[in-house]
């Protein structure tokens, strides 16, 4: 507006009557003024409009008319996710974001309910919702929206224990914080909803890191220990247990063998034994001499000897009865008087 | 120009310039006292417009009508169990009566600076008066949590009870302070305070890490033994089993064996006692033919039944 105002002099032509230069200024300021008058309010945002400083209405987005120099327009982007981070901020946003943690460690460190500490990264992603509570209520919005998440999530983990909070308390943890966190934005009129909280890294303090480590490994080794027991258990049990079986179908199979065995010899006992008797005499004689002639041609040295040459024997050595029968080995038998009577 | 005109123009303009300054606007976020040669006039105002005073007699003094936040230094505190913390708090407040607030404070840093003062003061007060714990914690742990921690297979930290917890302690803080910031009349009232932040010092913090390294070398040891442990529960069971099976085995073969054994020696016992003798000869003959082979050598005499022939055609 003013640098239009000032360069109309230097076009200045020489002979303008000064009422046509007053037209010319005129249709400038209205035109100036009216422009002023309309302004766009983007796809994501609201505009919230003011009448010497006094609220008047709200408009969404689009081209919208205002009263030129007496209202004024802020607008705030209340359908924009808008997010906060903790513990470390986001230097470029990418497939492969870059963070930055250094600065931010006060942030996250926090002493739980067992006193000792953690480190807890988290985000809290929220929008606007009510474009005059966030203007005109609260000063310094974004800040104290920080200092009131960095105390509910502080006051939420003081109530765990460490072990909780870097293992499976999380989602309860980012549950409870979303929660409160709502409540406190709600009391303190901010007109912020609180869409989610999200951990992102929870971790022991770094000089504890290492045993931290080290009690995943312990409860791997155990694991594995239990695993290595119970696979030799598994190897050997079964096994024995088929061994068992075998044992005992071997002893079942030998009382059947033993069983019948007794049962067929007894049998066959019965049998000779009831014929025997029909005629005793005879059969012991057959029985005998049939035994005789069976043995006599197996049997590799024979010596017969009269009862009264009886006296010989010892004078014969056993190598000349050897030597006589050609037998390898000897294997003498001295049958005395066979059969029974 | 006539100089009548000149005049008139510069009389209007002159209007119009005391009539500007008289005129003020009133942001939603802001509200006003006036004063007329320093002293306060009417009610302040709070609702926002377009508002008139005297121009030039009467002054506008602008205040922030929205909550402001304050800020605290971190600051070091020691508990009643004598343990150094960082404790940074921040609190909430507004200006409540803009004309004490104008007497007594005239700007905000001003007001910051006795809120620092009263509020640091009796955080300070608060912390030393509680064991670490309390300002830590917010509550005692539900059996819910307890049985979380052993389902991750930690022992379930016994944490020691505590009385009021955090919680109650701001609470008892902002209600102290704000009774303080109302007794000195500043025009200001303090709505709400929290712990923002408390760690330990350094020097604690170390002996702190050096605890929760124990601490975790502590359950890492007792993963260990317990993996051991239960290694050679399993072992000693297998031995167990091992034993009882093959025991039971031989068991049940002995006795299955033995019974056979009784059962043929019965069936035997049964055949054989029609005729003891004839078993005694019968099996005599089975014997002999089965001892005989090549390498047996008899010798005989004439007394033998089949030889008794050999010496006599009719024996006795």
């Amino acid at each position: 507006m003013d640098d239009n105002v000032i360069e109309i002099p230097k076009f200045k032509p020489p002979n303008l009557s000064p009422r046509l230069i007053a037209a010319i200024i005129g249709a400038i300021l209205v035109v100036v003024i009216v422009s002023s008058g309309v302004y766009q309010v983007e796809a994501e945002e609201e505009a919230v409009v003011l009448r010497f400083g006094s609220f008047v209405r709200t408009s969404g987005p689009g081209l919208h008319f205002k009263i030129p120099l007496i209202e004024t327009v802020r607008t705030v982007p209340v359908q924009r996710q808008l997010k906060q981070e903790f513990g470390f901020r986001t230097v470029q946003a990418n497939v492969r974001s870059r963070f930055s943690e250094r600065k931010f460690g006060d942030e996250s460190l926090m002493l739980t309910g067992d006193l000792n500490v953690a480190v807890v990264e988290w985000i809290v992603q929220y929008r606007v919702v009510d474009s005059f509570k966030y203007l005109f209520r609260v000063v310094n919005i974004e800040d104290t929206f920080r200092d009131m998440n960095e105390a509910v999530m502080r006051q939420i983990v003081g109530n765990r224990t460490v072990t909780e909070v870097l293992t499976v308390g999380r989602q309860a943890i980012e549950s409870v914080v979303k929660e409160q966190l709502q409540e406190l934005c709600d009391h303190y009129e901010t007109g912020i909803s609180v869409d989610q909280v999200v951990l992102q890294d929870v971790n022991p303090p770094d000089p504890v890191k290492p045993s931290w480590d080290e009690v995943n490994q312990a409860q791997q080794q155990k694991d594995r220990l239990i695993n290595e027991a119970q696979t030799e258990y598994n190897t050997v049990i079964p096994r024995a247990e088929g061994e068992a079986k075998q044992l005992v179908l071997q002893a079942e199979g030998y009382a059947t063998n033993r069983v019948n065995r007794s049962q067929g010899d007894a049998a066959r006992f019965k049998a000779i034994s009831d014929e025997f008797r029909k005629a005793p005499e005879v059969t012991r004689q057959r029985m005998y001499l049939e035994t005789v002639e069976k043995i006599l041609p197996q049997v590799g040295g024979k010596l017969f000897l009269d009862t009264e040459a009886e006296g010989v024997l010892p004078l014969l050595p056993l190598e000349t009865i050897n030597r006589i029968t050609n037998a390898p080995r000897s294997n003498a038998v001295q049958g005395g008087g066979g059969g029974s009577k | 120009m006539k100089p009548k005109l000149i005049i008139a123009a510069i009389v209007l303009a002159a209007l119009v310039f005391v009539a500007l300054d008289g005129l003020y606007i009133v942001d939603e976020t802001q509200q006003v006292i006036i004063t007329q040669f320093g002293n306060p006039v009417g009610q302040a105002i709070a609702e926002p417009g377009l508002k008139f005073k005297l121009p030039f007699i009467q002054k506008s003094h602008f205040f922030e009508k929205r909550f402001m936040e304050w800020d605290g230094d971190p600051n070091q505190v020691p508990t009643r169990d004598k343990r150094f913390i960082w404790v940074d708090t921040y609190g909430r407040w507004r200006i409540s009566d803009p004309l004490r607030y104008f007497q007594r404070l005239r700007d905000e840093r001003a007001a910051q600076s006795r809120l620092d003062d009263i509020l640091d003061g009796e955080t300070r007060n608060a912390i030393a008066r509680h064991d670490l714990v309390e300002v830590v914690r917010t509550s005692n742990r539900s059996a819910e949590d307890i049985q979380l921690d052993i389902e991750v297979g930690e022992d379930a930290a016994i944490l020691e009870e505590i009385e009021k917890g955090r919680a109650a302690i701001t609470a008892e803080i902002l209600k102290v302070a704000s009774q303080r910031v109302k007794e000195a009349e500043l025009g200001i009232e303090l709505l709400d305070l929290r712990f923002k932040r408390i760690n330990y010092v350094e020097e604690v913090q170390k002996e702190v890490f050096e605890r929760m390294i124990a601490e975790r070398q502590r359950a890492a040891a007792r993963f260990r033994s317990e993996g051991e442990g239960e290694a050679a529960r399993i072992r000693g069971e297998k031995d167990r089993e091992l034993q009882r099976i093959q025991s039971e085995a031989y068991r049940q073969a002995q006795e299955i064996q033995g019974k056979a054994d009784a059962e043929a020696t019965g069936i035997y016992a049964e055949a054989y006692n029609r005729s003891p003798s004839f078993y005694s000869f019968l099996k005599s003959l089975e014997l002999y033919e089965k001892t005989a082979d090549p390498s047996t050598v008899m010798i005989m005499t004439t007394d033998a039944d089949f030889l008794k022939y050999l010496k006599r055609t009719n024996p006795r």
